[in-house]
């Protein structure tokens, strides 16, 4: 009601942007009421929690022998899946905006499926192939294979999805410029192509990440949370809620929720570095 | 750039024979891509699909006729459909005020709307109960001595599956909101159109398709909510188990059958989601 008190929006600041009026002022304050109540407060709970018994407590929660040993599998796991990923999914997204074949499009519905797909559901679909009476003979239910294979799943679209749009976006007259000085394919894939595909895949990266170092529900049935060989850090925090130790769970929850914000940082600079450049 | 000076730029038609040029290297990675995604996904999901159909219709049906699997799918469609309209009516709100206002600290908030999708379910379970739970929570106590329980209810399952769909609509408004510029709405307000009219009659017919693809999206995340929902909830049967706490209850009880039959109509709706979104998708790119 209020926007037309404020003139023309636009001519002394740069487009499409206005000083908050009074209606935007009240929506600003109602989303961050209700986002403070969903996330923030929350989370800070979980942060009061860990460092309420201080550092002693925190370190020995988080360096519980248990634990800890949680923890490393699944950073490895997350970083090593990310590893696959990052080959993996540039080689997917090159096939899907590149290659022309029958069935192509089928393949870029799949891509899709590992995010639709309930989490438990991703565990249960993962077993049928992959647990005791898999028609392949290969059983990872129960090791610490299962929690790779799972990260792996669940992890598919991130990078596959960032730089789908970047390789379609490309243009493929510098890639023939580059040809007709006398360039390899592999040289102009290096020097032309990857640069411009790099922060779709530093992001894509970042997500899939985060993605494997909070996963919980594709884990449930295939891993069996065997303690010391397929518990991850999230089945840890699950454990120590049931067994009402609030701040043993707080503890390892806010070494993932550092891992997350990290995350976040990591993604705001490569969006940032981004946009300057274009 | 030698090329442009040489010769003058070639009509459009070779981009497709450029495309064709394959060496072996070409159906190397179109094999590697294929066989990966085929055993990945393609044929562990099929097989659940075969799982379910084993003995005709018999496990769907029977999935009907109990009815504690009815209620925990009653309450998933609920919990989904309460949370979605929540973040639907939220994630319009922010995307307006972080495309179309300045204030301080917005880079702060727009960065940390995507936390939810880079944070553990379990660690959203845990926060809400350390603030909402009934025994020790920070506000807790106070809300169950107005009456009203939130952890072990169903308040609790729609917190939960709003925060972790938290930023599905906004990534899908923000950047169609910034594309469409305001110089429509400039129009409208200097014929007279107050803001409410101008937000009705402009703003949100230029923004409904990518509404609409994070409803669907936002739906679909919902509808599959493990994790959050199984610390929030309590997982009591008959009153806040869900339709996926139901499929982890029926596999671990040795009801493979039934588990297998939950998770095919849960994976059914879901794909059937992001199919409708990239039709969607494909028709307005088509435009």
């Amino acid at each position: 009601m209020s926007t037309t008190t404020t003139g023309w929006p636009g001519l002394s600041r740069p487009a499409g942007s206005v000083t908050l009026t009074r209606t935007s002022g009240i929506g600003l304050g109602l989303t961050m009421t209700w986002f403070s109540l969903l996330v923030l407060i929350p989370l800070a709970a979980v942060i009061v929690t860990a460092t309420e018994g201080g550092w002693t407590n925190f370190w020995s929660a988080i360096t519980n022998e248990q634990t800890s040993r949680a923890i490393v599998l699944t950073l490895l796991a997350a970083t090593a899946v990310t590893v696959v990923n990052v080959f993996m999914g540039t080689a997917i997204a090159w096939v899907l905006v590149r290659d022309r074949f029958w069935g192509r499009s089928a393949l870029d519905v799949l891509i899709d499926i590992p995010f639709a797909l309930p989490t438990i559901v991703a565990g249960l679909v993962l077993l049928s192939l992959y647990g005791n009476d898999s028609p392949l003979g290969i059983n990872v239910a129960n090791t610490s294979w299962s929690v790779y294979l799972a990260f792996l799943f669940v992890t598919l679209p991130f990078i596959v999805r960032m730089v789908q749009p970047v390789l379609e976006s490309l243009d493929l007259d510098i890639e023939e410029a580059a040809a007709s000085l006398g360039a390899s394919r592999f040289t102009t894939f290096r020097r032309i192509i990857l640069p411009s595909l790099a922060p779709a895949i530093a992001a894509g990266a970042t997500l899939s990440f985060a993605r494997g170092v909070g996963e919980y529900g594709s884990l449930v049935l295939l891993s069996g949370n065997l303690p010391f060989e397929s518990e991850v850090a999230s089945v840890r925090i699950l454990g120590a809620i049931e067994n009402d130790n609030p701040a043993a769970a707080a503890s390892v929850a806010t070494l993932l929720l550092v891992v997350s914000l990290l995350v976040i940082v990591a993604l705001d600079v490569i969006q940032r570095r981004v946009a300057r450049r274009d | 750039m030698i090329d442009t000076i040489v010769a003058p730029p070639e009509p459009s038609a070779p981009t497709r024979q450029r495309r064709a040029r394959k060496g072996p290297v070409t159906y190397l990675v179109r094999l590697l891509v294929v066989a990966y995604l085929f055993l990945l996904v393609a044929w562990p999901v099929s097989l659940v699909v075969t799982h379910t159909f084993e003995n005709g219709l018999d496990a769907l049906r029977t999935l009907f006729e109990d009815p504690d699997i009815v209620h925990a799918m009653r309450l998933t469609v609920v919990a989904a459909v309460v949370a979605t309209v929540i973040n639907t009516v939220f994630g319009v709100s922010v995307s307006l005020l972080l495309v179309r206002t300045e204030f301080p600290g917005k880079r702060v908030l727009s960065a940390l709307l995507d936390l939810p999708l880079a944070i553990s379910p379990i660690v959203v379970g845990l926060a809400l109960v350390l603030v909402y739970g009934g025994r020790g929570g920070w506000f807790g106590p106070t809300l169950e001595s107005w009456g009203l329980q939130i952890i072990f209810s169903t308040p609790g399952i729609i917190l939960a599956t709003a925060f972790v769909a938290l930023p599905l609509v906004i990534r899908e408004v923000v950047p169609v909101l910034g594309e469409v510029g305001i110089e429509q709405e400039q129009a409208a307000q200097s014929l007279g159109a107050n803001g409410w009219q101008t937000f009705w009659r402009i703003t949100l017919p230029g923004i409904r398709w990518a509404i609409v693809y994070g409803v669907v999206l936002t739906l679909a995340r919902s509808l599959g909510e493990f994790g959050a929902v199984k610390v929030v909830s309590g997982n009591i049967l008959g009153e806040t188990r869900t339709a996926t706490l139901a499929v982890e209850e029926s596999y671990l009880n040795f009801n493979q059958e039934g588990a297998y039959a939950i998770a095919f109509l849960l994976a059914s709706v879901s794909v059937a989601c992001i199919i409708v979104v990239s039709i969607l998708r494909a028709r307005a790119a088509g435009h």
